[in-house]
């Protein structure tokens, strides 16, 4: 079997009986397989379930029960995802042995449209970094280069979709953490305004800003995966009924008259040329296309990641209070009165930078210091809107890099927190402005590392990125990592 | 001379409110189940888990407010209070800080026939913790979720109040409106209503409030009252040996009436509200406000005057009915049933109250009903039954909410009105009584009352009273 | 801004994190150099702007006061550390 196909296309196979589900389930089983011990993409590889789910599935699809474009289609999870009765560990010591007793709503929404889950992919813990070097079961490695990360904190997903160890995957996105990884691993990865994807059964880190979204091969993918997970969800407030959810009709390879913005704030100072290069050559080929392209000012882009950390950390310190040995989960083993075995477990059970974030979140919320920073923050945070919307107003897409630089060596960005904090810029605003984000592959560097390419759009504007990404798309080529090339994978 | 205090208190009330369901999650509010058989991922803090607010909570916190004559904050929020414990799941509970729902309210109290208002400073929502249960066995405590997010309204008044007698004035106002609107039954011994007190003293013409105190774990409304007279105390004692009074929590032990501070090193007290970025804000349009008004029911002051004006009963008995909406309920439903208002506030008034003291209850733990209460007024209006035997009828009715009619058919109670069987039963009293009969016949009336009551005697007390005397006088 | 070891000790009991002295070094280190970073956010004049907290304009999302959810006790406390008769067994918490 073609393990390069996309999962629509795999999905049609399908459909039309050219191979079977339990087929193409057995054959990504064996990529992973093959493969793991170099990537470790996953945290939970569940062979035994995917093989007796794709049994189930076949039949559904042959009595014409489910019929949409990704049944049959296997897929991977993020291990922030909560599944009836597997292992979800968030990449965390202290989730070392958590089952859940429901199913993320996003997830169980795919389950509906036929999915076959493979199993759960390996992130930074708690969703905290750029890199998914800061995982408790190791660090997931680079399908491009294995002396390279995947980018985080969705690296493993998007590692196992780019070693095609998995057509398509789940990420959650809280600061760039679906389109960094998938701009380093050289996928397309999408994430959805705020409020249109449920994050019932998402174990959050800042709930404010955090957002599932598809990681998959190309943009035809996570439109069709963004159509079954998105929706108004009655067990999450923050999820919004909103129209404009028929994503695959945005896949037209039509962008004339569309208004192209490219803010030059973006490309000053630590974008490495290549990366700008590339993001460049891509804006001339929507222009060339029918696209209004122009450069425009932004502002406030340096403010992004300070109110970002403040409010992602604040709430991050808030909700991993309830990981505390007591209800599930890891408590350590000896103790000598409450608090005592509070501090233990959680000391013992959070890595480095998880303890980092909790202080700094801690400290920013306590008396006296709320103000200052935690207020200052959600009063950036509606400049930054603003200023959004004011460019919103001028152009339909905003267009620019993922990353500063491609995928940087494993070790890295770990010794400097605020160094691998600035290899942020140009995600975290996206969040905190609550705007829907693409990031697809727009080049390779002279390392032969894929280059990322980021398309914005105004809230619940997914197809106006939609569009300009299916464009740009038509007019590039799909390159395999040179991992799956080299071993004849 | 000794100088002359004055007591300050405010109080932070928590009640819990009347819904079928929890605050943020489907589970049931029901008392009394297993340990976390009421429970959810949502309600034990299972990771992924995500609240969404039941309506029917804003409703009833909103009917409070306007009862309790606040504004109502039309855009309200709710805040993340953080602090570690066994019984909060998430290690944050749910309330409103910033912008509570309620603000500025006010309510009248009389304490010795003074009027006077108490400031309400504000009103909000939050979720209750679950339940530490001790065990004894392994030394450890046991965590029971099932009232983990029961909703909770806390009304924190101003620090109007100066003496326990017009902290109770207050507490029994907020019970009985709230009882009234059917957002809580108000229980202080179950827990359903709770009282923090916050105290401080000052010397008489002081402007400036002392440092005050917050004392938990008040389960009556004595417990109450000798906390406040105990604290008042102590705080006095500390002030005149030249010491300070220290801000702090203490926790009110009734068996041995004292106090102590709950402090310890691992209790920073810094909650670190944020606003909680799972909630999105409540509007509270114009409209919804009005209906809510239009369904307030009528109050105890409006239904005491009622009680005089319509139905000529005495203020002090319309003030107890009134007392409590539980009584209130009963006289109504009672009433409404045909039968007389006077009858049926003087069975509350005299044999309930009696009943309710000799048994230790509460107006609130009343459960018999209109219709048993309705049908003995009835079958004493008939003259089936009397007046000793209602009572007796009465006792059981209270206790088991039997059927009085079919209660005195079984067991024969019901009053002998055959003249032929009371004839016989007297001529034998007066042939058994010569001596009473002489006493009547040489004109002394009283000696007739011995004669009546030798005859309700042998009938078992099922005779017809009026029927024995006029007999009586007959044969004599 | 410079942190201090109470400050340090002090978040660390909110946070219910213990630290070791080297934890400890390095934590006052970075949260030091985070701080002064975010300090940067000073630079901007926000008078008069509202803190926001969501950036849509969603709200009132209500449920109905219906129950919905059964007993599923034995299920949930599969995950606990340890329990004992239906409940989640602590540290005493009682004096």
């Amino acid at each position: 079997m073609d393990l390069n196909l996309t999962a629509v296309e795999l999905g049609k196979k399908i459909k039309n009986k050219e191979i079977s589900v339990v087929e193409a389930t057995s054959a990504y089983l064996d990529s992973i397989e093959a493969k793991e011990k170099e990537i470790n993409a996953f945290v939970t590889i569940d062979r035994e379930g995917a093989l007796k789910r794709a049994e189930e599935v076949q039949g559904l699809i042959d009595a014409g029960k489910v019929t949409g474009p990704l049944a049959g289609v296997p897929v991977a999870i993020k291990d922030n995802m909560c599944i009836d009765g597997m292992l979800t560990t968030c990449s965390s010591k202290i989730l070392s042995n958590f089952k859940p007793t429901f199913t993320a709503t996003a997830v169980e929404k795919l389950q509906a449209a036929g999915a076959v889950i493979v199993g759960k992919t390996n992130m930074d813990e708690f969703a905290m970094g750029s890199t998914t070097e800061t995982s408790f079961y190791g660090e997931t490695k680079n399908p491009w280069d294995l002396a390279r990360v995947p980018g985080g904190s969705s690296g493993g997903s998007a590692a196992a979709v780019a070693a095609e160890e998995v057509p398509y995957a789940l990420g959650s996105d809280t600061g760039g953490s679906i389109r960094q990884p998938a701009g380093f691993c050289g996928v397309t990865g999408m994430k959805p305004t705020y409020g249109r994807v449920s994050r019932y059964g998402l174990i959050a880190y800042g709930s404010s800003l955090d957002q599932i979204g598809p990681i998959a091969k190309d943009v035809t993918d996570c439109a069709a995966i963004l159509e079954a997970i998105s929706g108004k969800d009655d067990k999450d407030s923050t999820s919004v009924k909103e129209t404009g959810d028929d994503f695959m009709a945005a896949l037209t390879d039509d962008v004339k008259g569309l208004r192209i913005g490219i803010p030059r704030d973006y490309f000053g100072e630590g974008l490495d040329a290549e990366v700008k290069a590339a993001v460049m050559a891509a804006a001339k080929v929507l222009e060339e296309k029918g696209a209004e392209v122009e450069e425009f000012d932004l502002s406030l882009v340096e403010y992004a990641i300070p109110a970002y950390y403040i409010i992602a950390s604040a709430e991050a310190s808030s909700n991993l209070e309830r990981f505390d040995g007591v209800k599930y989960g890891y408590r350590t083993a000896e103790f000598t009165d409450l608090h005592n075995m509070y501090k233990k477990t959680r000391s013992e059970g959070f890595g480095p930078e998880v303890k980092r974030r909790i202080m700094l979140g801690s400290f920013v919320l306590s008396s006296g210091y709320f103000d200052a920073y935690y207020m200052k923050a959600l009063r950036t945070k509606a400049l930054i809107k603003q200023a959004f919307d004011r460019a919103f107003e001028k152009y339909d897409v905003i267009l620019g890099p993922v990353a500063p630089t491609t995928a940087l060596k494993l070790g890295e960005s770990l010794s400097d927190p605020i160094k691998m904090y600035l290899g942020d810029v140009y995600t975290v605003s996206v969040n905190l402005a609550g705007l829907p984000g693409i990031s697809l592959p727009c080049g390779y560097d002279s390392n032969g590392l894929p280059i990322g390419l980021q398309l914005l759009a105004r809230h619940f504007d997914e197809k106006s990125i939609i569009r300009a990404a299916y464009a740009f798309e038509q007019s590039r080529e799909y390159k395999r990592p040179a991992f799956a090339v080299e071993r004849g994978l | 001379m000794s100088k002359v205090y004055e007591t300050v208190i405010g109080l932070e009330v928590h009640v819990e409110l009347a819904t079928k369901t929890k605050i943020f999650c489907g589970c049931s509010t029901a008392f009394g189940g297993a340990p976390n058989t009421h429970t959810c991922p949502v309600c034990t803090g299972m990771p992924g888990s995500l609240p969404v607010l039941n309506k029917e909570v804003v409703n009833k916190a909103i009917a409070v407010g306007l009862a309790t004559n606040c504004t109502i904050t039309r855009n309200c929020k709710f805040d993340r209070k953080n602090y570690f414990y066994p019984d909060n799941p998430q290690n944050y509970q749910i309330s409103q800080l910033y912008y509570p729902i309620c603000r500025d309210g006010k309510v009248e109290i009389e304490v010795e026939g003074k009027k006077k208002y108490i400031g309400i400073h504000e009103i909000h929502m939050e979720e209750d913790a679950g339940k530490l249960i001790h065990d004894a066995y392994t030394d450890s405590s046991l965590v029971d979720f099932n009232r983990s997010g029961v909703p909770l309204i806390e009304i924190v008044s101003e620090p109007d109040m100066r003496s326990a007698d017009e902290v109770i004035a207050y507490l029994d106002k907020l019970r009985t409106t709230i009882q009234y609107l059917g957002a809580s039954d108000c229980k202080l011994n179950e827990g359903s209503m709770r009282a923090d007190v916050n105290l401080s003293i000052r010397e008489v013409g002081a402007e400036e409030y002392g440092t005050r105190t917050e004392m938990k774990n008040l389960n009556s409304f004595k417990a109450i009252a000798r906390a406040i007279e105990n604290e008042r105390e102590r705080q006095i004692d500390l002030l005149e040996a030249g010491k300070e009074v220290v801000q702090e929590t203490r926790r009110w032990d009734d068996t041995k009436e004292y106090s102590y501070a709950m402090r310890s090193k691992e209790d920073a007290q810094d909650y670190r509200y944020f606003p909680d970025p799972d909630l999105v804000p409540i509007v509270i349009s114009d409209e919804w406000l009005e209906e809510i008004r239009g369904k307030q029911p009528e109050f105890r002051e409006e239904k005491k005057a009622r009680y005089q004006e319509e139905y000529g009963l005495p203020e002090y008995d319309a003030d107890i009915l009134t007392g409590t909406k539980k009584l209130a309920d009963i006289f109504e439903e009672t009433i409404a049933l045909n039968a007389n208002p006077k009858k049926v506030s003087n069975w509350l008034m005299v044999e309930t109250m009696r009943l309710l003291k000799e048994k230790e209850m509460e107006p609130e733990d009343i459960t018999f009903s209109a219709a048993n209460l309705a049908k003995l007024i009835q079958l004493t209006d008939d003259q089936a039954i009397n007046s000793t035997v209602a009572k007796e009828v009465f006792e059981k009715i209270f206790a088991e909410d039997i059927d009085p009619a079919q209660y005195v058919e079984e067991k024969g109670l019901k009053t002998v009105n055959d003249e032929g069987a009371l004839r016989a039963t007297i001529e034998q009293v007066i042939a058994d009584n010569p001596q009473s009969v002489a006493d009547y016949r040489n004109g002394k009336e009283k000696a007739i009352g011995f004669l009546v009551g030798q005859t309700m005697k042998a009938m078992k007390g099922k005779a017809n009273p009026g029927m024995v005397n006029q007999i009586l006088k007959e044969l004599l | 801004m410079q942190i201090t070891d109470e400050t340090i000790e002090y978040v660390g009991i909110l946070a219910k994190l213990e630290l070791s002295d080297e934890e400890k070094e390095q934590a006052k280190k970075d949260m030091s150099n985070m701080l002064q970073y975010v300090g940067k956010l000073n630079e901007l004049d926000t008078e008069g702007v509202e803190p926001m907290s969501h950036t849509f304009s969603v709200h009132n999302v209500f449920r109905e006061d219906v129950v919905t959810n059964g007993d599923d006790r034995e299920n949930m406390l599969k995950n606990a550390p340890e329990q004992k008769e239906g409940a989640y067994k602590v540290p005493k918490t009682f004096e």
